[in-house]
Order: structure tokens, then C-alpha cells, then sequence
């Protein structure tokens, strides 16, 4: 699988990473490379396989649903790069391009 | 240097119990190591003296009262800085996290605290536990205490290194793909992989959620098996986590291999192998069956797909994982006009080149178009994995094989080839992508002196017969865990052998 370093800029969009030009180029060798060896898995198992996602699946895992300790609201903000009244502060997200 | 350094979890608990020594006399011993060496090895992030000292004047002080106490009261551990402590900075040794002080324990530490283990410092890791090497740090490299210019392994390589140095008996780790069995092999101590599932990740830093697995390190079987007994049990706080009893890993651990069925995997004996690390496998495995083992040869056809298969799930899983480093709730921000540009800022200057890979590989993995050819093909494999340990344990207790391909490498060595150093992780993937316990045995040394490792796998919940074949083959080889060799570090109370 070769990618383009438009695929490359395409995926880190998605990701949300700023890369420099540099790190495009990188990334474009190491993920075709990378994805080629990948590749494999697809002549390894015909659609009759099912897939597994846990290999120790657990279904339905519930908990009572009782009051219990939690962090406070101060304890919950105290990491946060910037807050305002007990809440987390971010730049505009409205108005941005979507 | 005191002689305390040497000894065992299992034989400092005894003289602890016995009042021979006190808790803080065992932590000040280790801390002196750490002090003395950890300049040149740098396995620990940070040092806790004050807090290590004051949790094993507590166990004293209690322990003088008659008050009860935890069953590893005042042994000393290693962290691994992936693990939540609260109030104290948890970096996953990345720059996104450099700052982060969570408002929170994990369970393991909780477990570790009602266990009187006294931490003495959090470890150096790869970014994430990204990598197999350790040198994916953001803060520093780590080096071997067999020689120096050797990685530990990776990514748990500051865990291991301590515990190899005899900076503490005991040390934890996490496994996604082989990151405490293959620093444990390259530093010759035990480190176990136990089932998915049996130990809390509550509180630990996700990397591949499917995967991910916290374990033990230490220098003797015994000791490894002790150390997941404090840390094993169902959390509800984990909806992943085994609701069964744990198994009881130390009832038969000294039983011997008599009458067990030993199967050796013909595939990971059959290429890519150093012949170092192949004659050392080799005589271990005639050693089990002169102790009485019965050796089957078995066949795992599909084990050579789990590499390509982990490097789409793990990464994919982590894309997902590494999304809430979004510079909003916790860790670094760097500034942009709008929301996403402070995302984009803050994760491309918060995470490494390994770790941006990862999200770039999973990401990709996972958008429009590619999914059923990589992520959902993964998956498949994985069922055929499983399904191979299935048929494989059909015949045989318990499997073995080499932990790696080679001993440790050289710093620098593999850096610059990402693919290269996946493949590292060629034998110890199989039993991450099957849920399934897995350890490492220091086996001997190769020809440059440096440690090799033998994998005893075992099916989901079979620690105790891993357990079992472990320390019959530790007794009889009686390996001599002390770094030795022309640039090891010095042993403890004199130098270097």
C-alpha cells in the first residue's frame, strides 16, 4: 500500500495532529511500509472467520445504581490546562470552521 | 552498600515479619542503590524518598503496635509511571503528560498500598508503551544493567532495569504486546504477563484496551507469583475485569513438572532465532523433560499473522485512546485560534514520533474504506490465533519457546526502523491477541554474556501450572541473576564480577 502525502495529510487531519512537511514525508515511507507488511492479515482468514474483538468477552457488565464516592467538581477541574467557573475553558468552537 | 539489596520480596517480608529488620532500614538500603547507580542506568522518573520512607516507618511503627498488616508489608517496588498515584505526576514519559498529577489511585496502586509494598519511585517507559526499547521516552533513555550500552527492552524497560539492578525486589509493568516479557528477558529477571482480565486497569494509562495488562517483575518466580496475588481480583470499577475467583498461584508452584505435558512450539523454534538464544531454549527444554516433564512438539500455524495482525489492532485501539489527549481536561495546551488548531498544536507537540505513528497507522486503519481489509481482518486473525492455542493446549499443559528473537540490543540500534522493531515482538504477541497468561524465564547467558529468556505460556487462567514449570526449571538451573560482564554495572556490595 503506497499512500500519497495527500492520504498522509488526509489521516492526520482526522487525528488531529499538526505534522510539518518533514513528518509528512516520514510518515508516508513508514506507513506504506508498515501497512504492506500489514497487509498479510487479509490472504490469513477467509470472511468465514468470525472476528474477535475480546478475547475474554464480558456482555452486560452492570453496577448497582447506588450513590458512591466520586471525585468533586474541584478535584475533577484541578488538571485542567484553563478553567472558568468550575467549568472547563476551551477556545470558540462555534463560528470555526466545522 | 547493604547486603538487603539482594534479597528477595519473599525473604525480605521473613525478616521483616521476624523483626531482623525494620521497613525503613530495607527502604533507605534501596534507595542508597538507586542513588549509587541509577545515574548511569536511568530507570526511575522520579524517586520517592520521602514518601517511600514514611509509608515503611508507618508499616514499623504499625507492625510494633500489632496492628495487621499487608502480606508484602514493607518490601520495596518500582512503578512503572503509567500507573494513576495520586498527587504524584504520572507521565506515561510523555511530554502530553509532563505536568499530569492525577486526582486519583489506580487499583493496582490501591492494591499495592493495602499490600504495604512501599513504592520507591515511578519507571522509565516507551512513550505510552509504545515501543521495545524504552528509548521512545520523552524524558530519557534506559539503560542495562548487563552492559550499558544495552536497552533494557521495552516498553516496561525502567521496571525491569531496576529490578535487575537491585534497585528493588519487585516491579510492575504493563503488557500490550510483550512489553514485560521482553525487558525481562533482555534484563534476566522474571516478568509475567498474567490473563486479560485478572488484573485491574482501572487506572492505568490505555494505550490498546483490548490488550493492555499489568504485571509483575521480579527476580525470583516465586516472588512474581506473590506480587500478582496482591495485585490480581475482580474490580468493579473494570467492566473488563474476570468475575471468577483468582486462581491460587502459590498452592503448587513447588510441585515439580512431573506428570505436566510441555509442548514446544515448532514455529517459534523453527527460524529468526540468535544461536545463542537458541541453545540456551534448547538445553532448558531438555532440562524440563530430565525433571520429568513430558515434551510434545506443537504446531500454533497462525502465530507468524500476529505481528501484522497486533500492528493494526493495537494501533487502532490506541487512535481511539489517545483522542482524549485533546489539551482540554488535563495535560499539556498549546494554543490556536480555534478548538481544533489548539488540538492539532497541543498533539504535535505533545506526543513523539512513535506514539504520532501509532495514531497515523490506527487512524488510517480505521477510516472510511479500510476498515474490513485491516481492522475487521485483524480481528479474524485473532480468532485464528485463539483458535491455534485451542488445539495446541489440546495436547499439553502449558507451551514454550524463546521470548525474543535476540538478547538486548545496542541504544541506537533499531531507531531508525520502525518494522524492524515490531518484529521484536514476534513470539510474546500470540498470547496478548489470545487473552492468555504468559512468562519470562532468565534461562542462561549468551556468548556476549547477556541474558536469555524462556517463555512459558499458558491457557487463560493457567498461571498456576506457568507458575509451576517456571520455578522447577528456575531450581533447577539456578540462574544467578547479578549483571555481570565487561560493562555491566557493579554488583551490589562490591564491583563489578
Amino acid at each position: 500500500m503506497a499512500l500519497s502525502t495527500d492520504d498522509v495529510r488526509h489521516v492526520a487531519r482526522l487525528a488531529r495532529l499538526a505534522l510539518s512537511d518533514e513528518e509528512v514525508e516520514a510518515l508516508r515511507s513508514q506507513l506504506s511500509d508498515i501497512l504492506a507488511y500489514a497487509e498479510q492479515v487479509g490472504e490469513a482468514a477467509g470472511g468465514d472467520v468470525p472476528p474477535t474483538s475480546h478475547a475474554y468477552p464480558l456482555a452486560n457488565v452492570f453496577r448497582a445504581d447506588e450513590p458512591h464516592e466520586s471525585l468533586s467538581p474541584e478535584e475533577a477541574i484541578s488538571t485542567a490546562p484553563e478553567a472558568e467557573d468550575g467549568r472547563f475553558r476551551v477556545p470558540k468552537i462555534v463560528g470555526g470552521e466545522a | 552498600m547493604s547486603e538487603l539489596v539482594t534479597r528477595t520480596a519473599a525473604e525480605l517480608r521473613d525478616l521483616l515479619a521476624a523483626g531482623e529488620v525494620s521497613a525503613r532500614e530495607v527502604a533507605q538500603a534501596h534507595l542508597d542503590r538507586i542513588r549509587a547507580t541509577d545515574g548511569r542506568v536511568k530507570a526511575f522518573l522520579k524517586v520517592l524518598d520521602e514518601q517511600a520512607l514514611a509509608h515503611a516507618g508507618d508499616v514499623d511503627r504499625r507492625r510494633a503496635a500489632g496492628e495487621p498488616l499487608g502480606p508484602l508489608a514493607g518490601v520495596p517496588l518500582a512503578l512503572k509511571d503509567i500507573l494513576a498515584t495520586k498527587g504524584i505526576e504520572t507521565t506515561c514519559a510523555s511530554r502530553i503528560l509532563e505536568t499530569y498529577r492525577p486526582p486519583y489511585d489506580a487499583t493496582v496502586v490501591k492494591r499495592l498500598r493495602q499490600a504495604d509494598v512501599v513504592v520507591l519511585g515511578k519507571t522509565n517507559m516507551d512513550e505510552f508503551a509504545m515501543g521495545s526499547s524504552t528509548e521512545n521516552s520523552a524524558f530519557s533513555k534506559t539503560y542495562n544493567p548487563w552492559d550499558l550500552a544495552r536497552v533494557p527492552g521495552g516498553s516496561s524497560g525502567g521496571s525491569s532495569a531496576a529490578v535487575a539492578a537491585f534497585d528493588a525486589p519487585l516491579g510492575i509493568g504493563t503488557d500490550t504486546g510483550g512489553s514485560i516479557r521482553q525487558p525481562a528477558a533482555f534484563c534476566g529477571i522474571v516478568g509475567v504477563k498474567p490473563t486479560y482480565g485478572l488484573v485491574s486497569r482501572f487506572g492505568l494509562i490505555a494505550f490498546a484496551s483490548s490488550l493492555d495488562q499489568v504485571g509483575p517483575f521480579a527476580r525470583s518466580v516465586t516472588d512474581a507469583a506473590l506480587l500478582l496475588d496482591a495485585i490480581a481480583g475482580h474490580d468493579p470499577a473494570d467492566s473488563t475485569s474476570i468475575p471468577e475467583a483468582k486462581p491460587d498461584f502459590l498452592a503448587g508452584i513447588d510441585k515439580g513438572v512431573q506428570g505436566l505435558r510441555v509442548g514446544v512450539v515448532r514455529e517459534f523454534m523453527a527460524e529468526g532465532m540468535e544461536p545463542g538464544v537458541r541453545a540456551r531454549v534448547d538445553e532448558a527444554v531438555a532440562r524440563l523433560e530430565k525433571l520429568g516433564a513430558t515434551v510434545v512438539d506443537v504446531s500454533l500455524p497462525h502465530a507468524s499473522y500476529g505481528v501484522a495482525a497486533y500492528y493494526l489492532i493495537a494501533p487502532s485501539e490506541a487512535s481511539s485512546n489517545l483522542s482524549r489527549y485533546d489539551g482540554v481536561r488535563y495535560g499539556l495546551r498549546v494554543p490556536g485560534e480555534t478548538a481544533e488548531e489548539m488540538m492539532a498544536n497541543t498533539r504535535a507537540a505533545g506526543f513523539g514520533p512513535e506514539v504520532k505513528r501509532r495514531i497515523m497507522i490506527g487512524t488510517y486503519a480505521l477510516s472510511a474504506g479500510y476498515y474490513d481489509a485491516y481492522y475487521a481482518q485483524a480481528q479474524r486473525v485473532r480468532t485464528l490465533i485463539i483458535r491455534d492455542f485451542a488445539e495446541a493446549y489440546a495436547q499439553c499443559d502449558v507451551l514454550v519457546g524463546p521470548t525474543t528473537p535476540s538478547t538486548a540490543f545496542t541504544v541506537g540500534e533499531k531507531v531508525d526502523d520502525p518494522l524492524a522493531m515490531y518484529l521484536n515482538d514476534v513470539y510474546t504477541i500470540p498470547s496478548n491477541l489470545a487473552g492468555a497468561p504468559a512468562l519470562s524465564l532468565p534461562i542462561g547467558l549468551d556468548e556476549h554474556h547477556l541474558p536469555v529468556g524462556l517463555q512459558v505460556m499458558a491457557p487463560v487462567l493457567g498461571e498456576p501450572a506457568m507458575f509451576r514449570v517456571a520455578r522447577a526449571l528456575e531450581a533447577d538451573l539456578a540462574f544467578d541473576p547479578t549483571p555481570r560482564g565487561a560493562n555491566a554495572l557493579e554488583t551490589p556490595g562490591g564491583a563489578a564480577a
